[in-house]
C-alpha cells in the first residue's frame, strides 16, 4: 500500500533489565534483557484509526513509544510516509518528520507542566518549530486551537491545576494539534477519566479526525472503546501481535485463542447474566517468556508443537493470526462471547 | 433484608479559608447482610470520602458533620479512635486501589497476615498460620503454602490486591468497603477478583461497598446500586433497573456515554460540561445546568430522593408522577 | 492607571494562599520582621549607625570599655557600649552584619547554583556521569563542611602571598562556604529531577521536539525548585553560622572589619573580665538573624508542602 503513513518492519526493543555490573560479577550471572516489543510489524493506512490492546506489560506503550521516537529500536525499521526515521541522522534533519506524529498520554495530571499557562503549553510546538511568527499571531492561533477542543480562549490565562481530568485531556490534544500532525499516537487517552467525559473525548477525537484527515494510532485495554473509535486492530500478547483484523471481522470472528478469551472477560454490561470466564494463570514474566507459543501455558489448545515451535503471524480467514491451532484448522469456529 | 451498615443523612464538612465546603451532602443508605451495594459517579462525587467515613478514616481537614451511621443497629461514627480500630479490621475489612499501601513492602506475605489474624482473633500462632495459609487459597493465590514466605513486591499486581483482599478478610469482618478495588489491574485480573467478592457474599453472608466507576463491574457484580452526584445520592436502586431503566436524568446520560461491543453509533452520547467543583455547586439541583429536562423549579429547589418506579431519583421529573405514569425504555 | 494595576498586584498576593497561611502564623510574621529590620540595619548601617567604628579618626581610646548606656558609667553616645579599642558596639554589629549577611547570601547563591546545575546534569543525563557527580559528592559529604572551609582557606593562605590575603579574604569565605554546600543541593535536585524527567508533561516536550537544554531549563528546573528554595533559606543561617565559626577561629576576615562572628571572638576574651558586652550583643544578634531564617525557612516548607494545606 503505497498511502501508509506509518510502516512498522519486524520492530523490536529490548531492555537491560540487569543486576548492576558489580553485583552481576559477584553473583555470576549475565546480562538480562527484557523483550519488551519482540518482531512487530504492522502499518497504518492514511485516516485510519488503528487500534493496539492486550493485557498490562505486552509492550503496548512502548510500541507508542518507539513510533514517537521516545525510544529507539533495538533492531527493525520505522517508517514514517515513506521515510525510514534512522536513515535521518541528525535531530535538525528528523525534526520536520517527527513534528507530523504526535501522542497524547494517559495521565491527565501528568502531562501538563503545572507550572505553564495554558496558553504556553499549547504555544510549545509553535514556538519549538517556528510555525508562526508573532506573539498576536501565536496567540490568535492558540484561541483556535482552545475552541477546536471545546474549550474558550480565557481559559489559556489559567494554569492546568483550575481543569478537571477531561478538560486537560482536551489541552493535551489541542497541544498536540498545534503542530500540524497528520499522525496522533493515543496511549490509553480516556482510562484515566469517567465514562462520561470518556465520551466527550472519544467524540471530540472522532470530530478532529473527520474535520482534520487525522490518523490515529489508538492505545487501551477497552474492547468496548477499541470497538468504538478503530478501523483496524491488533492484539498484542507479550511484545507480539497475535492477530490483527478489521474491527468487523475481529469482534465477529476472533481467531486466535487469546482474542476470544479476551472478548470473553468484557464485562457484561448487558447483564444477560454469564459468568466472566477466569483466565487461567497468571501473566508470564516477559524477562522469561514461555518457549514456542508464549501464549501456550494459558491456552485451552496448546499442543506440544505449541511449547517448541514459535508461530508467526499468517492469513486466516481474512485475519492475520499468529496460532498454529488455526492454521491446522483444529480451533473450533467461534461461537460469540458466551 | 436486615441491614447491616445503614447511613443516615451523613454530612461531611471540609474546612476552607473561604469558608466551609459540603463535600458529602446528606448521603442515607443501607447495605444488608450478603449484599453488594455499587457506588458509581463522576470523581469527585464523595464516593471515597463516604467510605472513608464508614471505616473511620476521614482524612482532616475533611470531618464528619453530621448524621449517624449504625453497624448492626449500634452507632458506631462518634466511638473513640481505639474503641474503632477494634472494629475496623473485626468487624469491617477495608481494601484500595492500590494494594501497595496496604502492604508492608519490608515484611513477608505470610507475617503481615498472621499479624493481622491475631490481633483480631484469639488464635495461637499454628492456627494463624494455617488460617492465613486458607485465605491464601480462598484468594486464589496458586501454590499458596510456598508462597507464604515471599515479600509484596514478588508479586503481581493482581495478585498483591488479591493479598489485600485475604488481609480485609482475616477476620470474617461482616462489612467490607472495596474503594476501586480493581481499577489498578487489568481485565482478565479483574474478572478474578469480582469472581472472589461474589463468592465471598455467597459464602459468608459479608456485605459489600463496592466504589468504582467501572459500570461493567457493577452491573456484574452488584445487587443494588447508589449513582452519586456533586456529593449527593443522585439514585439508588437494584442494579438490573438502574442500569436498564435509569430514572435520573444523569443516569440516563451516564448510560448512554458507555460505548458497547456491537453498537453502531458514529458519536456517543455525552452529557455536555462537567460536574460542578466543590465550592460552585448551583443551588436547587445540582445537576441542572447540564440537565436536558430542567425546569424552572429544578434551578431552586433541591430534590430529595423521591419514589421513581422501581428506583429512587432525586429528581423534580418524579415529584407527581403516578405509579405506572412515563415509564421509560 | 498604573496605580491600578499595582493595587491589583497587592491585591493579588495579599489574597494567596501563601500570604494568607502567612498571616496566620505569628511565628513566621515575627520571624519576618526580625529578619527585616536586621537586613535593614546592616543594609543601611551608614546612615543608621551612629558611628562609623572602622572611620580611626572617629575613635578614640578614652572611650573604650563604656557600659551599655543604662548601666552605671554608660553614655548615650554607645547605646550598647564601646569595646576594647573605644567601637560603639552597636555600630560595630550593624557594620559586621552586613558582612555577615552578606558571605551568607552570597555563600547560598554559589552553593545553590553550584548543586543545582550538579544535580540537573546527574538526574537528567544518569549513567556514568551521574554516578560520577554523586560519588564525588559523597566523598566530599563525609567531610565537616568547617573542615572543607578550613583546607581551602588553607591552601588559599599557602599560595598568596601574605598582603593579597586580606583583600581576598571575603571571596575566599564565599567560596569554602559555598563549595562545602552545594551537596545538600545537588542531591536534592538529582531526586527531584529523576522524578521530574520521567513525567509525562517532560514526555510531551520531547515529542514536540524541544531541545534537551531547553527541556530542562524551562520545564524540569522550575519544577524542581521549590524544595531547594526552602533548602536554601536554612543553608542561608547555617551559613552565617559557618562564617562566625570560621571568623571565631580567625580564618575568615580580618579584625580590622569585622563581621558578627569576629565580634564575638574577639569579644570573648574580655567576659570574664567583666565587660560582657562586647561579646553578648554580638551574639544575641546573630542567634536573633539565624533562628529567624531558620523560622521562617520552616514557615516556608511548611507553607509550599501541598499535604500540610
Ligand atoms: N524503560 C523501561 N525499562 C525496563 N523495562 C521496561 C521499560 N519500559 C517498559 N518496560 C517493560 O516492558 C514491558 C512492556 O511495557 P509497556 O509499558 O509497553 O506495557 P503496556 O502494554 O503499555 O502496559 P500497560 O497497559 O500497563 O500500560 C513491561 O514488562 C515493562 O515492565
Ligand atoms: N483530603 C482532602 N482534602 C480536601 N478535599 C478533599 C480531600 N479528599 C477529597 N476531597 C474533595 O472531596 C470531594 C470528593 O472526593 P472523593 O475522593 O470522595 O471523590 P470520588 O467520588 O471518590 O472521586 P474519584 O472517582 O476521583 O475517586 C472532591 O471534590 C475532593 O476534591
Ligand atoms: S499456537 Fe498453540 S498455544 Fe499458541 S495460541 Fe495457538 S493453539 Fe494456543
Ligand atoms: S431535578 Fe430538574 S435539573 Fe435536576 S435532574 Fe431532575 S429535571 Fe434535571
Ligand atoms: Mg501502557
Ligand atoms: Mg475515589
Amino acid at each position: 500500500m503505497a498511502d501508509a503513513v506509518l510502516r512498522l518492519n519486524d520492530v523490536r526493543r529490548l531492555f537491560d533489565v540487569s543486576a548492576p555490573w558489580l553485583a552481576r560479577i559477584l553473583s555470576g550471572t549475565g546480562p538480562r534483557m527484557l523483550k519488551a516489543v519482540d518482531g512487530v510489524t504492522f502499518e497504518i493506512a492514511r485516516g485510519e484509526t488503528f487500534a493496539l490492546v492486550g493485557e498490562s506489560g505486552c509492550g503496548k506503550s512502548t510500541v507508542a513509544r518507539l513510533v514517537v521516537g521516545l525510544y529507539e529500536p533495538s533492531s527493525g525499521s520505522i517508517e514514517i510516509d515513506g521515510t525510514d526515521i534512522a536513515s535521518l541522522k541528525t535531530r535538525k534533519a528528523q525534526a520536520p518528520v517527527r513534528r507530523r506524529v504526535q501522542m497524547v498520554f494517559q495521565d491527565p495530571y501528568a502531562s501538563l507542566n503545572p507550572r505553564w499557562r495554558v496558553k504556553d503549553i499549547i504555544a510549545e510546538p509553535i514556538r519549538t518549530h517556528g510555525l508562526i511568527r508573532g506573539e498576536a499571531a501565536i496567540r490568535a492561533r492558540v484561541d483556535e486551537l482552545l475552541r477546536q477542543v471545546s474549550l474558550t480562549p480565557a481559559d489559556g490565562d489559567k494554569y492546568p491545576h483550575a481543569f478537571s481530568g477531561g478538560q486537560r485531556q482536551r489541552i493535551s490534544i489541542a497541544r498536540a494539534l498545534a503542530s500540524e500532525p497528520e499522525f496522533l499516537v493515543l496511549d490509553e487517552p480516556t482510562s484515566a477519566l469517567d465514562v462520561s467525559v470518556q465520551a466527550q473525548i472519544l467524540n471530540l477525537m472522532k470530530d478532529l479526525q473527520r474535520r482534520l484527515g487525522l490518523t490515529y494510532l489508538f492505545i487501551s485495554h477497552n474492547l468496548a472503546v477499541i470497538y468504538h473509535v478503530s478501523d483496524k486492530v491488533g492484539v498484542m500478547y507479550l511484545g507480539r501481535l497475535v492477530e490483527v483484523a478489521a474491527k468487523a471481522d475481529l469482534f465477529a470472528r476472533p481467531q486466535h485463542p487469546y482474542t476470544r478469551l479476551l472478548l470473553d472477560t468484557v464485562p457484561d454490561l448487558a447483564m444477560t447474566g454469564r459468568e466472566r470466564v477466569a483466565v487461567r494463570g497468571e501473566v508470564p514474566n516477559p524477562i522469561d517468556p514461555p518457549s514456542g507459543c508464549a501464549f501456550h501455558p494459558r491456552c485451552p489448545f496448546a499442543n506440544e508443537r505449541c511449547k517448541t515451535e514459535r508461530p508467526s503471524l499468517l492469513a486466516a480467514g481474512g485475519n492475520m493470526v499468529a496460532c498454529h491451532a488455526v492454521q491446522e484448522g483444529r480451533l473450533p469456529p467461534w461461537g460469540g462471547a458466551a | 433484608m436486615k441491614p447491616l451498615l445503614e447511613l443516615r443523612h451523613i454530612r461531611i464538612e471540609l474546612p476552607t479559608r473561604r469558608g466551609t465546603l459540603l463535600a458529602v451532602d446528606d448521603v442515607s443508605f443501607t447495605i444488608g447482610e450478603g449484599e453488594v451495594l455499587g457506588v458509581v459517579g463522576e470523581s469527585g462525587a464523595g464516593k471515597s470520602i463516604t467510605a472513608a467515613a464508614i471505616i473511620g478514616l476521614l482524612e482532616p481537614p475533611l470531618r464528619l458533620a453530621g448524621g449517624e451511621i449504625l453497624l448492626d443497629g449500634a452507632r458506631i461514627d462518634n466511638l473513640p479512635p481505639d474503641a474503632f480500630r477494634r472494629i475496623r479490621g473485626k468487624q469491617i475489612g477495608a481494601i484500595f486501589q492500590d494494594p501497595l499501601t496496604s502492604l508492608n513492602p519490608l515484611y513477608t506475605i505470610g507475617r503481615q497476615l498472621v499479624e493481622t489474624i491475631r490481633t483480631h482473633l484469639p488464635l495461637g500462632d499454628k492456627a494463624a498460620t494455617a488460617r492465613a495459609v486458607e485465605l491464601l487459597q480462598e484468594v486464589g493465590i496458586p501454590g499458596a503454602a510456598e508462597r507464604f514466605n515471599a515479600y509484596p513486591h514478588q508479586f503481581s499486581g493482581g495478585m498483591r490486591q488479591r493479598v489485600v483482599i485475604a488481609l480485609a478478610l482475616a477476620a470474617n469482618p461482616r462489612l467490607i468497603v472495596a474503594d476501586e478495588p480493581t481499577t489498578a489491574l487489568d481485565v482478565s485480573t479483574q474478572a478474578q477478583i469480582i469472581a472472589l467478592l461474589k463468592r465471598l457474599c455467597r459464602d459468608h453472608g459479608t456485605a459489600v461497598m463496592l466504589v468504582t466507576h467501572d459500570m461493567g463491574v457493577i452491573a456484574e457484580t452488584a445487587d443494588r446500586v447508589a449513582v452519586m452526584y456533586a456529593g449527593r445520592v443522585a439514585e439508588i436502586g437494584p442494579v438490573r433497573q438502574v442500569v436498564k431503566h435509569p430514572q435520573h436524568p444523569y443516569t440516563v446520560g451516564l448510560m448512554g456515554s458507555i460505548p458497547s461491543i456491537g453498537d453502531t453509533l458514529e458519536r456517543l452520547p455525552q452529557i455536555d460540561g462537567a460536574m460542578p467543583r466543590l465550592g460552585s455547586i448551583p443551588p436547587g439541583c445540582a445537576f441542572n445546568p447540564r440537565c436536558p429536562k430542567v425546569m424552572e423549579r429544578c434551578r431552586v429547589d433541591r430534590p430529595d430522593l423521591l419514589k421513581a418506579h422501581a428506583t429512587e431519583a432525586a429528581c423534580w421529573l418524579h415529584a407527581s408522577i403516578s405509579p405506572g405514569e412515563a415509564a421509560r425504555g | 492607571m498604573a496605580v491600578d494595576v499595582r493595587a491589583g498586584v497587592v491585591r493579588r498576593a495579599w489574597d494567596t494562599d501563601l500570604a494568607y497561611s502567612f498571616r496566620n502564623s505569628p511565628v513566621a510574621v515575627i520571624s519576618a520582621i526580625v529578619t527585616l529590620v536586621l537586613i535593614l540595619g546592616s543594609l543601611f548601617a551608614p546612615w543608621v549607625a551612629p558611628h562609623n567604628p572602622f572611620d580611626l579618626s572617629t575613635i578614640s581610646l578614652i572611650d573604650a570599655f563604656d557600659p551599655p548606656q543604662w548601666i552605671e558609667g554608660g553614655s548615650p553616645d554607645f547605646p550598647l557600649g564601646t569595646d576594647e579599642q573605644g567601637r560603639d558596639v552597636l555600630s560595630a554589629i550593624l557594620f559586621g552584619g552586613r558582612i555577615s549577611l552578606g558571605v551568607g547570601l552570597f555563600s547560598t547563591i554559589f552553593a545553590v547554583v553550584l548543586g543545582v546545575t550538579a544535580g540537573l546534569i546527574a538526574g537528567w543525563r544518569g549513567g556514568v556521569i551521574d554516578a560520577f557527580i554523586m560519588r564525588v559528592a559523597d566523598v566530599q559529604l563525609s567531610f565537616p563542611a568547617i573542615l572543607v572551609a578550613l583546607l581551602i582557606d588553607g591552601i588559599v593562605r599557602s599560595t598568596l602571598p601574605h598582603d593579597e590575603q586580606d583583600q581576598i579574604a571575603m571571596l575566599v569565605l564565599v567560596g569554602s562556604i559555598g563549595l562545602s554546600g552545594w551537596v545538600q543541593f545537588a542531591r536534592l535536585v538529582r531526586g527531584s529531577t529523576l522524578v521530574e524527567r520521567n513525567k509525562e508533561y517532560v514526555q510531551a516536550a520531547r515529542v514536540i521536539g524541544v531541545h534537551p537544554i531547553r527541556i530542562v531549563v524551562t520545564h524540569v528546573l522550575p519544577n524542581v525548585l521549590t524544595p531547594v528554595l526552602v533548602v536554601a533559606t536554612i543553608y542561608f543561617a547555617f551559613a552565617i553560622i559557618t562564617e562566625a565559626t570560621l571568623s571565631f577561629l580567625g580564618v575568615g576576615v580580618p579584625p580590622t572589619e569585622p563581621s558578627l562572628g569576629t565580634l564575638i571572638r574577639v569579644g570573648n576574651g574580655y567576659l570574664f573580665s567583666g565587660e560582657w558586652w562586647i561579646t553578648v550583643f554580638p551574639a544575641v544578634t546573630l542567634a536573633a538573624l539565624v533562628l529567624s531564617v531558620n523560622l521562617l525557612g520552616d514557615w516556608v516548607r511548611d507553607a509550599l508542602n501541598p499535604r500540610l494545606q
